[in-house]
């Protein structure tokens, strides 16, 4: 098995797509989170702004969901094939929000008519709250585990993805990304929308105060597997402790009017989430209901060590590209919203 | 219906709606980088007219591209479980390196192009409409290595059996370099050109036939008429490479191509026909022993035909890829007469002078577009009983765990989606046509400056 400064390609892979995929949950989490605000402005003036705000950055962030699904199938294509083909239904209404999302910012501005805009606003927010509902669905279902048989084939039915525990996962992560989009949002406006949005952060962060302790009781109560390894090894209690600490920092920053801390503040409390979430399933990638030899883990479910390599090659040298233009591109339209004639 | 049909009918009805949109914005993505190196060269106002007025018009298909293409990626998982198991090994590593090489390219500098006019110096726009084109090209690399390793595998071995088999990766660059990736990337590549250079020119006929934006038009016509001249020319070059390929590698398909049955005689080929497939003949019109010339040089040598493959071992529908392909060679053969002619006129000074050939011009965005679909019709319709080339039948690619119910509620739920989305898509393509470029004689046209001008009443 090869090996990477003591750590293995498997676990290196799990560690990026879990990168991956918490980069994608910061970047397009606030703008799907605008989006879902979006129907709470009344003026057309306010809903060009909040649009315009992530005008030119959506979809640079939407790539992130691309590569973390092509890194998954390159990596893990055992875990691509059994979660999708699991997943169908949600992961088909995935994909029409995330059609419906793109096509309603594009067409939106089209048309002057009024009845026109209206389908569009409405079809913008539902769409972005379906997919962040969506995403914590998914990761509902993840830490629960799905029926999985003896050869990785999912046998359930294909409703189950609804269940209380994912229901509830799914409005905690649509809260978290209203909040993460609100602070967004009060970065980039002024005047009476920025006034407005700073009691939209308050009431989005008390909205996910609540939800997260439900999930956390939920959590605790019914899946005390979710725990094991905090128990095992009692000194990773700072991490629960750090989230904490990190919501707290929220209301602080926003309290002084420092929104870039309260975003960051936000943006690591999705990233402690995630990582308590990688943590407590590793080395497991997908839990089978029926037994737990039919669990997908990072050394039964991944490509050959050869494959892996290349794409840490491949990684390595992307990722800072990637990293090095996004900022330019952040760099680029950073201040507040100006709407000109290119505008949405 | 049975899982297997139905999940290739959403695969094909997906894919083929979703490949309207990529070659547009690879095409149209070069022109706009010639327009605005013009430009940067030139400093006329006119040039950077034209492109702003293509961004926008790039800005709606490159939307509907992306939105359409992920859905794509994760097809792959929700409908072919199987098969993503059997090739994510060598297949997910291209998808990736997409993801990282080329998309991420694309959608980045993507914000820079659109909304970028007034915030970065004209040269930094240029490198940003550059960075999109190269991303996009870099996109179709990567996809067409992706699926010409499914045509033509190599750099790979097989390890496990039955359920548990699967391709593994022995040699990188073999897997990139497979015997067909180069020439089918040169031809998909080509076909994008074309796809966006006859978009500028069908848009500028039909101002020019409108007399409206007249030396805007011009210009943007003779700039696009010289790309898919050339284009077009080249493109015989590739595609004849292309079938030297499918003739070496692939030879039931290529005998499919040109409905050649009997493997003891020469192969002729056809410039019109159909193929019988109850009496496993063809008819029509056709160059006596053409295929063995072009193939092996000799109008006499016989040639594999599909009789000498098992009936299990030959694509199903001989005759649609026999008129997929055959309808591809037409419409290729008639971008090059009609750009040839158009060039002859524009050298004696006349090209603008033909009112008809204007008309045609007007209509002819639809040429590339369906060569282009036709074309992949025959090459993916061709290459079936196999997903993967001599390896993996297409029966044994699907999901187990996905039903027929499943597949028909997506299919249903993508059909209207994609219809809605069709209608819009033309209808604001051809409104922004209508309303030509933004400038300052255009200017209280636009919807966005009498909404500007009623926010501040």
């Amino acid at each position: 098995m090869s090996t990477l400064l003591g750590i293995d390609y498997q676990t290196w892979w799990f560690m990026l797509i879990g990168a991956v995929f918490t980069g994608y949950i910061i970047l397009d989490g606030f703008d799907l989170g605008a989006g879902a605000l979006h129907l709470f402005f009344n003026k057309e003036q306010s809903r060009r702004i909040v649009l315009n705000a992530i005008g030119p950055v959506w979809d640079g962030n939407e790539v992130w969901i691309v590569i973390g699904g092509g890194a998954l199938f390159a990596g893990f294509p055992e875990v691509y094939a059994t979660m999708l083909s699991a997943f169908y239904v949600p992961f088909m209404l995935f994909l029409l929000g995330i059609i419906f999302r793109a096509i309603s910012i594009e067409f939106r501005s089209k048309e002057p008519m009024l009845w026109w805009k209206r389908m569009w606003d409405i079809c913008y927010t539902c769409s972005s709250a379906l997919i962040a509902f969506l995403l914590g669905v998914i990761l509902g279902n993840v830490i629960q585990g799905i029926n999985i048989g003896p050869d990785h084939v999912f046998r359930g039915s294909f409703l189950e993805f609804l269940n209380p525990y994912a229901i509830l996962m799914g409005v905690t992560t649509l809260a978290l990304l209203m909040m993460h989009g609100a602070i967004y949002l009060v970065m980039k406006t002024e005047d009476r929308i920025y006034t407005k949005l700073t009691i939209m952060v308050k009431n989005t962060t008390i909205f996910f105060v609540i939800m997260i302790l439900l999930t956390s009781f939920y959590t605790l109560l019914y899946l005390p597997r979710m725990a094991d390894v905090i128990r095992r090894f009692p000194e990773l209690f700072v991490i629960p402790v750090m989230m904490v600490l990190a919501i707290a920092n929220i209301t602080r920053q926003v309290a002084k009017h420092k929104f870039l801390y309260a975003f960051i503040s936000s943006s690591v409390t999705i990233s402690l989430l995630m990582v308590m979430v990688a943590m407590e399933l590793y080395p497991n990638m997908l839990l089978s209901k029926i037994s737990p030899a039919n669990n997908l883990t990072v050394y039964n479910a991944s490509s050959s060590d050869k494959t892996l390599g290349i794409m840490l090659l491949m990684a390595a040298i992307g990722v800072p590209m990637i990293v090095g233009y996004t900022t330019f591109v952040f760099m680029t339209f950073k201040g507040k919203v100006k709407l000109d004639e290119m505008s949405y | 219906m049975n899982v297997e049909i139905l999940a290739r009918i959403q695969f094909a009805f997906t894919i083929a709606f979703h490949y309207i949109y990529p070659p547009l914005s690879i095409g149209l993505g070069v022109i706009m980088t010639i327009m605005e190196g013009l430009y940067l060269k030139t400093g006329e106002k006119i040039y950077e007219r034209m492109t702003r007025f293509y961004v926008r018009i790039f800005a709606l298909i490159f939307g509907i591209g992306v939105a359409t293409g992920i859905v794509m990626e994760f097809e792959f998982g929700t409908n072919w479980a199987v098969y993503s198991k059997y090739v994510g090994d060598v297949f997910g590593s291209a998808l990736a390196a997409e993801g990282i090489f080329a998309f991420a390219l694309e959608s980045g500098f993507l914000g820079v192009l659109l909304f970028g006019w007034n915030k970065v110096k004209p040269w930094v726009h240029f490198l940003a409409t550059l960075m999109v084109t190269l991303g996009s090209m870099f996109s179709a690399i990567w996809i067409v290595v992706a699926n010409s390793w499914q045509q033509t595998p190599a750099g790979y071995h097989i390890v496990g059996t039955g359920m548990d088999a699967r391709a593994q990766i022995t040699d990188f660059w073999a897997m990139v370099f497979n015997p067909s990736s180069v020439q089918r990337v040169t031809h998909v590549w080509l076909g994008a050109f074309l796809s966006g250079a006859f978009l500028v020119l069908s848009i500028s006929a039909y101002y020019l036939l409108k007399k409206r934006h007249l030396e805007f038009s011009r210009k943007s016509f003779k700039i696009s008429l010289a790309v898919a001249t050339v284009c077009s020319l080249l493109q015989l070059v590739a595609g004849h490479e292309s079938a030297g390929v499918v003739a070496k590698y692939q030879p039931a398909k290529l005998a499919a191509l040109e409905g050649h049955y009997d493997g003891s005689k020469p192969a002729d080929m056809y410039l019109l026909g159909y193929v019988d497939q109850k009496h496993n003949t063809t008819h029509g019109i056709a160059i006596p022993g053409g295929l063995s010339f072009l193939v092996k040089g000799d109008f006499k040598q016989p040639l594999k035909g599909l009789n000498n493959f098992k009936p299990t071992d030959r694509p199903g529908a001989i005759n649609f890829v026999f008129q997929t392909y055959h309808t591809m060679i037409a419409i290729g053969t008639f971008m090059i007469l009609l750009t040839l002619y158009s060039c002859h006129l524009w050298w004696r000074g006349k090209l603008f002078d033909k009112r008809w050939l204007l008309y045609i011009f007007s209509f002819s965005v639809l040429l590339p577009q369906i060569a282009n679909q036709v074309g992949w019709y025959s090459a993916e319709v061709g290459r079936q009983p196999w997903v993967v080339y001599g390896l993996l039948r297409t029966s044994d690619a699907l999901s187990k765990a996905v039903t027929a119910g499943e597949i028909v509620f997506s299919l249903i739920l993508f059909a209207w989606v994609y219809v809605i989305l069709f209608v819009l898509f033309i209808y604001v393509l051809n409104k922004k046509i209508k309303h030509g470029p933004y400038d300052e004689e255009n200017l209280d046209h636009s919807p966005r400056h009498i909404e500007m001008a009623d926010s501040l009443s």
